[in-house]
């Protein structure tokens, strides 16, 4: 029978079946964070219960970090007691760190990757939802609570009831300056910020298919947000050629025979999905979001919509709730709302590709005199890289702040964060209330969008600058 | 775990759809490394004016819903972060059982792991019971693991679906990392059979 890449990689994993209940499901890499793992320690210590594969686990800091002055002691205390209490538990129980002085460290989706932790046919999951990013690879890979956590720490196996499958096929070209966090924000606005929960989507077309790694990480990264468990794209020779040579890929033959194993897994022509969405992004504008959930999102060249128009009374009631904490006013056209933030980081774009095209924006410009603007590189290796680029230079002229790397003010957990009613271009990935800092109003965009905003001290269309 | 079988309490209603775990427990208090006292910060930036006190704005203020043990609200509730301080939080202020027209997956998956329910039922059933918790200042619900029915004593008698082995286990309070080592010689099996 036709198989999709999502049913392929979850039946070779699967450990016990039984008709009636959900799967045991063999996981085969685990990372692990400050947030979401002290009480998975914890409860292992109080069962008596060992971590089972630490040579499968991998622990970075990245969440509750300061982005300047890493080698200080954290400032807050409560804080500083989280990361110390992972150092303790990956000391205690053998699991690799990469700590703050690590070349290693950054935000643990940058860093699987980048490393080659991360590779097509895995079974992967993190106690955090954004873990759909290494789908990328077509590893299936998924976010899990801290009761989970725990479970793959003393098992290696998770308990799983077998997901719905989905295709979306994004065709037509983009045009320059539309990037894959446009098309992944249409992909939410159409669908909804529930419309595939329950399922996995694999990701499929011309589109993807032209996406390098990164761009296809920044899809699958998203996922989520739309409310689907995972997101995926077909391993090819993208994939292959990005992995060649990461630390952690095997080099020469087992190299060549793990590449002829990943040929294999792509879905058959014939693999049926449970559903089928097509959605033709030729000629998609950029996309900002408008309001507070990931699915509230316009062109553009668009304005901010009225509620009132809105089909059902739930969707009106929320979308005046969320005009009402964006302080924006129907009717109001997208290129007039101005900033007072510029956000760049986050596992959706800190990538190299993401600085480099921001950085092609802010070339010989300078940021707006109302607006402060950083630009946070997910991981130490992308630092460097940048870095290494002269990218860092380009930002720091242009007058942004150039930091260390983490989640920063993503979530705004460490002291990067949003006051009351300052309103952000963000290149991450929600724009709930208060996810990067109370009364903080956030506007999901693209790197080069975000960059553009800083100039300009308000949304441009990134298409006239090219 | 605590056993959920049979649980009678009060309805409280947060009629609101895509409520994120951002909301149920905001960031800034997600560096505890404790899984307890939570429910101090449940919904912490809607409940809470600047001075610390109870915004009279926000339903769960209302004195009608002190006590509740049932939280009924909008669809997609628990969507975003995956972070599991949010049945945390919602446990330790008081709630067994959260009722809605759809969750979010990760969610809906972490309340069964910490012996809460959260029940999907039809929107219209959805909203009929808000017009009941709206007309009836005490309203209250008799929800029955044991046979999947909720009843609130004045005719109301709804099914609702739960998969069997989820049931299993929150009936019986079964820790799952329990269940899976009595599987140690299938592990054992795959880890030598896919190491080579
Ligand atoms: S960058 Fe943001 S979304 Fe990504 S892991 Fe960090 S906090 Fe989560």
């Amino acid at each position: 029978m036709p198989k999709t890449l999502f049913a392929k990689i979850w039946d070779d994993h699967v450990v016990h079946q039984e008709p009636g209940r959900p799967d045991l499901l063999y996981i085969d890499r685990h990372l692990v964070h400050e947030v979401t793992s002290p009480q998975a320690f914890e409860g292992l210590r109080q069962a008596g219960r060992g971590v089972r594969r630490p040579d499968l686990t991998t622990a970075t800091l990245d969440h509750n970090i300061p982005t300047v002055d890493q080698k200080l002691p954290i400032a807050d205390l409560i804080a500083r007691k989280q990361v110390e209490t992972l150092r303790r538990n990956c000391r205690e129980f053998g699991v690799t760190l990469y700590d703050l002085d690590s070349r290693n460290q950054g935000i643990v989706h940058v860093i699987g990757p980048e490393l080659g932790l991360t590779r097509p046919g895995l079974t992967m999951v993190c106690g955090d939802s954004h873990t759909s990013t290494h789908g990328a690879f077509g590893a299936l890979a998924f976010g899990i609570g801290t009761s989970e956590v725990e479970h793959v720490l003393a098992t290696q196996c998770l308990i799983q009831s077998r997901p719905r499958t989905m295709r979306v096929h994004f065709s037509g070209s983009l045009s320059a300056g539309v990037t894959a966090k446009d098309v992944i924000l249409y992909m939410i606005r159409t669908l909804g910020t529930d419309g595939a929960v329950g399922h996995v989507i694999e990701y499929a077309g011309p589109v993807v298919e032209g996406f390098s790694m990164e761009e296809r990480m920044t899809l699958c990264n998203m996922s989520i947000e739309a409310g689907a468990r995972a997101g995926m794209v077909a391993p090819d020779e993208t994939t292959f050629e990005y992995l060649e040579g990461r630390p952690f890929v095997p080099p020469g033959k087992e190299y060549q025979e793990a590449v002829d194993r990943w040929r294999l897994l792509p879905s058959d022509p014939q693999a049926e999905f449970h559903r089928d969405l097509d959605l033709d992004v030729d000629s998609l504008a950029p996309q900002v979001s408008w309001g507070t959930n990931p699915g509230m999102v316009v062109d553009v060249t668009g304005v901010v919509p009225d509620p009132e128009a809105f089909d059902e009374e739930a969707d009106r009631e929320s979308g005046r709730r969320a005009l009402d904490y964006m302080d924006l006013d129907p009717g109001t056209p997208v290129q007039r709302v101005r900033v007072d933030r510029v956000f760049i980081g986050s596992c959706t774009n800190s990538r190299i590709e993401d600085l480099r095209s921001a950085a092609r924006i802010a070339r010989g410009r300078k940021v707006d005199q109302n607006v402060y603007a950083m630009v946070v590189p997910g991981s130490q290796r992308v630092k460097g890289q940048a870095e290494a680029e002269g990218l860092d230079r380009i930002f720091t002229e242009a007058g942004f702040d150039w930091r260390e790397s983490g989640c920063s003010m993503c979530l705004g957990m460490n002291p990067d964060v949003l006051q009351p009613g300052q309103r952000c271009a963000s290149t991450s990935n929600r724009n709930f209330e208060g996810r990067q800092g109370k009364g903080g109003r956030t506007h999901l965009v693209s790197p080069a969008m975000a960059a553009a905003a800083a100039i300009q001290g308000r949304f441009v269309d990134i298409r006239d600058w090219l | 775990m605590e056993p959920y079988r049979r649980e009678t309490g009060k309805v409280a209603t947060l009629d609101r759809a895509n409520v994120d775990t951002d909301q149920i427990i905001p960031k800034q208090f997600l560096k505890r490394i404790e899984r307890s006292g939570f429910g101090r910060f449940l919904f912490y930036d809607w409940r809470f004016r600047e001075d610390g006190s109870l915004d009279p704005r926000f339903e769960l203020n209302r004195s009608r819903f002190r006590g509740a043990t049932v939280l009924l609200t909008g669809s997609n509730f628990g969507c975003g972060s995956s972070r599991e301080h949010a049945p945390w939080a919602l446990l330790d202020y008081g709630f067994r059982t959260v009722i809605a027209p759809s969750f979010a997956d990760i969610f809906y998956n972490n309340c069964f792991k910490n012996g809460m329910l959260p029940i999907r039922l039809p929107g219209r059933q959805v909203k009929d019971l808000f017009r009941r918790v709206r007309e009836n200042p005490e309203y209250a619900l008799t929800v029955d693991l044991e046979s999947c029915t909720l009843r609130d004593g004045r005719g109301l008698n709804l099914e609702f679906p739960v998969k069997p082995f989820r049931r299993h286990c929150l009936l019986e309070g079964l820790d799952e990392i329990g269940l899976t080592l009595r599987h140690e010689d299938k592990i054992s099996r795959y880890e030598a059979a896919h190491s080579a």
